[in-house]
């Protein structure tokens, strides 16, 4: 009885002592509980401008070469040039733009693009998200020294440092006093909801709200083509049944007074999509491309990095098990200089997907 | 489906979406009278000129004495319907509305994973927008994640890093509320000139929801964050972007900020953030982090690659604005909109979405001939903090060509900007936070037509 009542006391101290560990001072008892630093340290990866959070370690210009070949350089093009997928990184900022630290393109509206490297005023952002979101399909697979390296690669195309460049956590700040555009940001706007930058919510247009005569005759001064009537689809189709407008059938040129209007909604028809079964089938198919981050590179009518879905299957009709066999062993020179990566995917999705391009790629 | 409809001719946004030889071909067509065809035709008739005759009655008696739709009962007045739960047990739209749907504008994007669909506008009634119809903008795919295995961690300038799950999230104090979510990028192709056709390619990516969540101010009083030097918040989320953004903390502090899992009723849809968003109101959508996995006091801002690349809006001084965030007060006409034909003649309800970033809608006032003489729009009630705000105005259509604007104000008192406001302070390579005033011809056909005026 004795040690029954003593236990008892010693389990009630222990629960207490748990208690007050687990809530402190809290107004929410029992709810969170302390991360470990081995929890942070595997999440807390973001580097600020004034490099906070930047693991120690190094990459040469070299060696960013290689990583870029091999993981970057099919979307962004071999000197990061490419527009293909993404808007372009690098092109457009000069010498001067690297002493000054405004790159002076910008003010320029007759060039047709703004580049990664005439925007980014800080070293941080390109090593930070570099190092979160890339590569495209398997972001966060690089290691501390990669991210090192093809920052200074990408650097180096920007002949913002030299070829023989290793940029380490000693020498970024010095970089980043080379940055092309390191002083052409300003803070100074109404938008931002808070009080450290800008001009405290104060907006930069002032509009009055006349009522009466406000404006001369107003003038049609931009409007579409013509020829781009149809560019976004039917437009019948993307408005509702019914209603008190319906859509302009796009497929016919515009309507003498009356005429557009005169077609009854009877005639309207939803754009439904019927499924048979070969459409589950087409549609499972296409399920996986998008699962095994297939149409990160190849569209279903349009050449992206690789060849479209289409075109493949016109080339390859019928041959089902020699897709299979490229699918997971990659290839190149078939379709392109671009080379496709060996692909880390099932036999039996590489069938599934080799099955449906064999038989013509249908939706 | 889109594939088919693209043409090919219309290039990738967001400077210009037409390419050079579609702004040559406007210059020309302006050069040769097409353009006049518009213009004049709009001037003549606000002049009084003649106008063609009434349009075809779009309900007439039939010759066989009524309508055969009324004579002949249809079947579902004739027999059994269908049993409950039949779909599922989870009900979807008629199969009549199929052509309302969330679309990707032709060409604007290379990928599906970095891209975006735009809401159809055009199709929505009140302030609330269908969860399966909300805007999406994805930077590297959505995900579909298991909430028992989700986590929210806090870090940075607190007591103790602390660490929750979803059930604990959902245990704390909750408040629902309905705001308007909008992409910086709104409008973004409209800067230069009039690039796509409806009301959903122009303003579709706006969208409001009742969210349900937790105050963030609750979580970080639970990690004891230094609320006087932790002037910033870092928001990140789980997705392979792990997207993050800079929030003030003077936000936060007012209680408007909160970390949401519930959407009009049931949880977050996949494609907003399931299990946990965070909902920034007022702020454009880039900030209200997806996937929301960790949040980091600091006491600097983080210049994050959506905060110096990308949602920067390039001034003529070429300079950048960076930490743009806050979205003014915006209005669009939803119907009659860009690509719809009016009917016939008669009455017609113009009626449109109002909204601020700043605070309510105050009012919002509409004109039928391009910003010459405005009237006063009806707000539907009760408006809301930082919501879309319904407006309606009675318009009878006399066949005539006409322009309709919208022009919101808010509880600041500051109005909706004209696009030659606008420009003249930012120029047109803005890209971002295209605020202007909106423009549809109707027709005398009733084709209702996107234009921008001067």
């Amino acid at each position: 009885m004795f040690r029954f009542r003593k236990a008892v006391l010693a389990a009630a101290l222990l629960a207490v002592a748990g208690l007050a560990g687990a809530q402190g001072t809290s107004k929410w008892p029992g709810v969170g509980r302390d991360a470990t630093p081995k929890e942070v340290a595997a999440w807390d990866i973001d580097v600020r401008p004034d490099f906070k959070g930047l693991p120690a370690g190094s990459g040469s210009v070299a060696k960013g070469q290689d990583v870029w070949e091999g993981k970057c350089a099919h979307c962004h093009g071999i000197f990061g040039e490419s527009g293909e997928v993404f808007s372009p990184l690098v092109g457009g900022i000069t010498k001067e733009d690297i002493k000054t630290g405004r790159v002076a393109k910008l003010t320029d509206s007759s060039f047709p693009g703004r580049t990664t490297l005439m925007k980014v005023p800080t070293v941080s952002t390109l090593w930070d998200y570099i190092n979160r979101a890339m590569p495209w399909t398997a972001p966060k697979s690089l290691s501390t020294e990669e991210v090192y390296a093809v920052t200074a690669f990408l650097l180096n195309l920007g002949g913002i440092v030299p070829d023989n460049f290793v940029l380490s956590d000693k020498n970024i700040a010095e970089v980043q006093q080379r940055m092309p555009n390191r002083n052409g940001m300003t803070t100074e706007h109404g938008m931002w909801p808070g009080k450290e930058f800008g001009k405290g919510h104060k907006p930069d247009t002032k509009n009055v709200a006349c009522m009466k005569d406000c404006v001369p005759e107003a003038k049609v001064s931009s409007f579409l083509p013509d020829y781009a009537r149809n560019a976004h689809g039917n437009l019948a189709e993307q408005n509702r049944l019914v209603g008190a407008q319906h859509g302009a059938d796009t497929t016919r040129p515009e309507g003498k007074p009356g005429a557009a209007a005169a077609q009854p909604a009877a005639q309207a028809k939803p754009a439904a999509v019927k499924a048979d079964a070969a459409g589950a089938d087409n549609k499972a198919a296409q399920a996986l491309t998008q699962k095994n981050s297939c149409t990160a590179c190849h569209a279903m009518n349009s050449k992206l990095v690789g060849p479209s879905f289409q075109d493949i299957a016109k080339k390859h009709a019928g041959k089902a098990d020699y897709l299979a066999g490229k699918i997971k062993a990659g290839g190149s020179g078939v379709w392109g200089p671009i080379p496709m990566p060996a692909q880390a995917l099932s036999e039996a999705e590489a069938k599934t997907i080799a099955a449906w391009l064999a038989s013509g790629a249908g939706k | 489906m889109q594939e088919d409809l693209s043409s090919g001719r219309i290039r990738k946004a967001p400077e210009n979406f037409l390419n050079k030889d579609g702004i040559k071909t406007v210059l020309t067509e302006a050069k040769h009278g097409r353009r006049d065809f518009i213009r004049n035709a709009f001037a003549a008739a606000a002049a009084g000129a003649a106008v063609p005759a009434a349009l075809a009655q779009g309900n007439p008696v039939p010759t066989e004495g009524g309508d055969p739709n009324i004579l002949n009962l249809p079947e579902h007045s004739k027999g059994l319907g269908q049993g409950v739960a039949a779909d599922g047990g989870y009900g979807k739209p008629s199969k009549f509305e199929a052509n309302v749907q969330r679309r990707q504008s032709p060409g604007l994007t290379q990928t599906t994973q970095a891209s975006v669909s735009f809401a159809p506008l055009q199709s929505l009634f009140g302030i609330i927008t269908p969860s399966g119809l909300h805007f999406e903008r994805h930077h590297q795919g959505w995900w579909d994640i298991d909430p028992s295995k989700h986590r929210l961690m806090i870090n940075g300038m607190v007591e103790s890093n602390k660490v929750f799950t979803m059930d604990e999230i959902m245990r704390l104090p909750s408040v629902s509320r309905i705001h308007f979510i909008e992409c910086g990028a709104n409008t973004a192709v409209e800067w230069g000139n009039v690039a796509v056709p409806t009301v959903q390619y122009t303003h579709g990516m706006v969208s409001c929801s009742e969210f349900t969540g937790v105050p963030l101010i609750t979580l970080l009083e639970l990690a004891g964050a230094d609320l006087k030097n932790g002037k910033f918040v870092l928001a990140e989320g789980a997705d392979g972007s792990s997207m993050t953004r800079t929030i003030p903390m003077d936000l936060i502090k007012s209680g408007e900020v909160f970390v949401a899992y519930g959407q009009n009723g049931e949880m977050l849809r996949p494609e907003q953030g399931y299990p946990l968003r965070l909902i920034v109101p007022g702020v454009q959508g880039v900030s209200w982090v997806k996937y929301l996995r960790r949040l980091e006091v600091g006491d600097k801002p983080y210049a994050a690659k959506d905060e110096a690349v990308h949602y920067v809006d390039l001034q003529p001084s070429g300079l950048h604005r960076q930490y743009s965030s806050i979205q003014e007060c915006k209005s669009v006409v939803t119907t009659p909109s860009g690509g719809q034909v009016l009917l016939d003649k008669g009455f017609y309800n113009i009626t449109g979405l109002a909204w601020s970033g700043r605070g309510k809608v105050k009012r919002v006032d509409v004109s039928v001939d391009g910003g010459r003489n405005w009237r006063t729009a009806r707000l539907e009630g009760p408006v809301q903090n930082k919501a879309l705000t319904r407006f309606n105005l009675d318009w009878v259509w006399d066949g005539k060509p006409a322009i309709i604007q919208s022009r919101a104000m808010d509880d600041t008192g500051y109005v909706q900007p004209t696009y030659k406001q606008l420009r003249a302070v930012r120029g047109t390579r803005s890209i971002y936070h295209n605020n202007a005033i909106q423009s549809w011809l109707v027709q005398e056909s009733g084709e209702v037509k996107n234009v921008q005026v001067s």
